[in-house]
């Protein structure tokens, strides 16, 4: 109980944080268009590849000579790659289909 | 240093708000991906060359730009390469990839934690010699690991090999690799593996906290901090972590597994929040302000929109998940080619007649469905529909929300044939112009159409709002075969009177229709 606490009191700004981006993010897109879902899902999918960070600091971190950390960095600052380049790319292409309608 | 790689976190994050804000509004929605994509590409390069630890930059840049490259070259060509019908696919697969991202940064930090032992005194890394020998006194030196990261470590873990393993198998689903797999119980299984999941990593945050702390001796720090740090954690937390993880990547596979094709949306989107709450789990372990938003505003709003598609669809979450669609009893009678009951005889219609009925309308709206998609007549069906205007024919497409294989997919790949936005119609619109619409063309639509869902109790997708299509005067329905639709039940619409169907694929039958009627 007492580390439960005291993790919530070193984390508080974090915490404060996922509250707030909770709210946000349902306050976004609530007026979505059903037009739009694919899209929006899609360009979703891409921000989440944010995860690259994380990626890129586990593979900065690594020490040189442990190998398997090396290989399972190098795995996933591919595949986040692959998740943001993909990402907005793909929600690109879809974009611009709707673009020309006017 | 260190204040500007704040800085671009905080730019990083308010684009990351703003491109969804945009995003969801058809003006600026391209605008609004762009600006996302701009702040990612500040938070990366920010990321790679001011990230500091204590002073230490990062290293193995060799490493980091090929991985980039490499992922950067693979993923522009997948995305740019890809069919426009297959692009919900794609969406799953990466997805998948960001899932297995956080999966293997929360397995690469589990390893980190094993050689690193952290000071009760709140050092993160081994302590100088000097700090440890001045102070001249006891210090508590803790083998284990600290819980509440340990508990990230494992969520980010969980998360992010659900979400890959069920977007692979949902990506599997939607290219046709993987059929749906079905079993008696196996709701139960799936909540029991969920469970025997949770307990387990429950089991190893509780053996980590129950760690004894070892005393280190002021005389012999280095020897007491080696020994320390030497020893390994428990057997039984490093085997079970891994147990987890493989348990993790089975539930993702048997979460989708028995969801029908045509709920893959939902699933696909649910996946996309999970992976979104897995990259906020690396925000936590990294006290990274971007991952955490751009992490949990993705979870937010990709929970928001499964619920708006299944409501867009008329069913409950649960219902999606528990995957009744076509399945079990309710829809075992009709399963593909298996007999028909008690249904009347359909009537076929020639080309050369349709076309004829076409010519002569005064309205004709066209239902496009994933057929259209398939046969890639989207470009066919826009001739189509200039040819009738030409000759004073008013066309129209009724679009149903969920037709094709995502929510806007008709929307998308309508407009990559050029269609003009006022020529498409929603559902509610649609349905009040049916009555005074001549004739209605069914393109590779089903589900959508099908008035079991208005009339039949028992049938698996009643309740689901339809597009009208039996109000119209007459209604001609192209399909390449009799053979039920994504959701396995069979189509009332087919048998009725002023229905007749026309076989073949969407594309060619489309093209036979445009010579025919420029000879009329």
């Amino acid at each position: 109980m007492e580390s439960i606490l005291n993790w919530i009191g070193v984390h508080q700004q974090m915490i404060y944080i996922v509250i707030l981006m909770i709210f946000l993010g349902i306050e976004v897109i609530g007026r979505v268009p059903a037009v739009l879902h694919t899209p929006l899902m899609s360009g979703a999918n891409a921000i989440h590849g944010v995860v690259i960070i994380g990626a890129i600091i586990v593979m900065g971190k690594a020490d040189p000579h442990n190998y398997v950390a090396l290989g399972l960095g190098f795995l996933a600052v591919v595949l986040g790659t692959l998740n943001v380049v993909g990402g907005f790319v793909v929600t690109d292409r879809m974009l611009e289909m709707f673009k020309k309608r006017k | 240093m260190g204040s500007l790689l704040t800085i671009c976190y905080l730019i990083a994050s308010v684009t990351f708000i703003l491109g969804l804000k945009m995003l969801s509004n058809p003006a600026t929605a391209r605008r609004g991906n762009l600006i996302a994509a701009g702040g990612m590409t500040l938070a990366i390069i920010g990321t790679i060359f001011l990230y500091e630890e204590g002073g230490v930059y990062l290293h193995n840049y060799g490493w980091i730009f090929s991985g980039i490259v490499i992922g950067g070259i693979a993923g522009t060509f997948a995305a740019r390469k890809v069919q426009m019908t297959a692009m919900p696919e794609m969406v799953s697969l990466f997805n998948g990839m960001g899932g297995a991202c956080a999966a293997l940064i929360s397995i690469v930090e589990f390893g980190r934690l094993r050689q690193g032992p952290f000071l009760s005194g709140g050092w993160t890394e081994y302590p100088p010699l000097s700090a440890l020998g001045d102070t001249g006194e006891k210090f508590h030196l803790q083998i284990g690991v600290p819980v509440g990261e340990l508990l990230i470590i494992l969520l980010g873990v969980i998360i992010g090999s659900v979400s890959c393993a069920g977007s692979v198998v949902a990506w599997g689903k939607l290219n046709g690799r993987i059929k749906d797999i079905r079993f008696k119980g196996q709701h139960i299984i799936n909540l029991g593996l969920l469970l025997v999941v949770l307990v387990l990593a429950g089991y190893v945050l509780v053996v980590v906290k129950q760690l004894p702390d070892i005393e280190i001796d002021p005389g012999h720090v280095w020897l007491s901090v080696s020994q320390a740090a030497n020893a390994p954690l428990p057997v039984v937390v490093r085997v079970l972590f891994y147990v987890v993880c493989v348990l993790s990547v089975v539930y993702g596979v048997f979460f989708v597994l028995p969801v029908g094709g045509a709920d893959m949306p939902v699933v696909i989107s649910l996946l996309n929040s999970f992976t979104g709450v897995a990259a906020a789990c690396g925000g936590f372990l990294y006290d990274n302000k971007a991952m955490l938003t751009g992490g949990i505003l993705v979870g937010a709003a990709g929970t928001l929109l499964t619920i708006l598609m299944c409501r867009a669809m008329n069913r409950s979450l649960r219902n999606v998940l528990i995957g009744s669609f076509g399945g079990g009893l309710a829809g075992g009678a009709t399963s593909m080619g298996g007999e028909r009951k008690e249904q009347g005889s359909y009537k076929e219609i020639s080309i050369s007649d349709a076309a004829m009925v076409m010519s002569y309308a005064h309205k004709v709206m066209i239902v496009p469905g994933y057929g259209l998609a398939v046969a890639q007549a989207q470009h066919a069906c826009h001739e189509l529909e200039k040819l009738l205007t030409e000759k004073g024919v008013e066309v129209k497409y009724a679009i149903h929300p969920v037709a094709g294989r995502m929510p806007g997919h008709m929307n998308v790949l309508l407009a990559e044939a050029d269609v003009s936005y006022d020529n498409l119609l929603e559902m509610e619109q649609a349905n009040e112009q049916f009555p005074s619409t001549d004739v209605v063309v069914v393109l590779g639509a089903n589900d959508v159409v099908n008035p079991a869902a208005k009339t039949d109790p028992s049938s698996p997708i009643y309740g689901m709002p339809i597009l009208d299509v039996e109000a119209a005067k007459t209604c001609i329905v192209n399909k390449r075969s009799m053979k039920p639709g994504y959701a396995g039940i069979e189509n009332e619409l087919f048998f009725r009177p002023r229905t007749s169907m026309l076989f073949g694929d969407a594309k060619r039958v489309l093209q036979d229709l445009i010579s025919e009627i420029k000879r009329i």
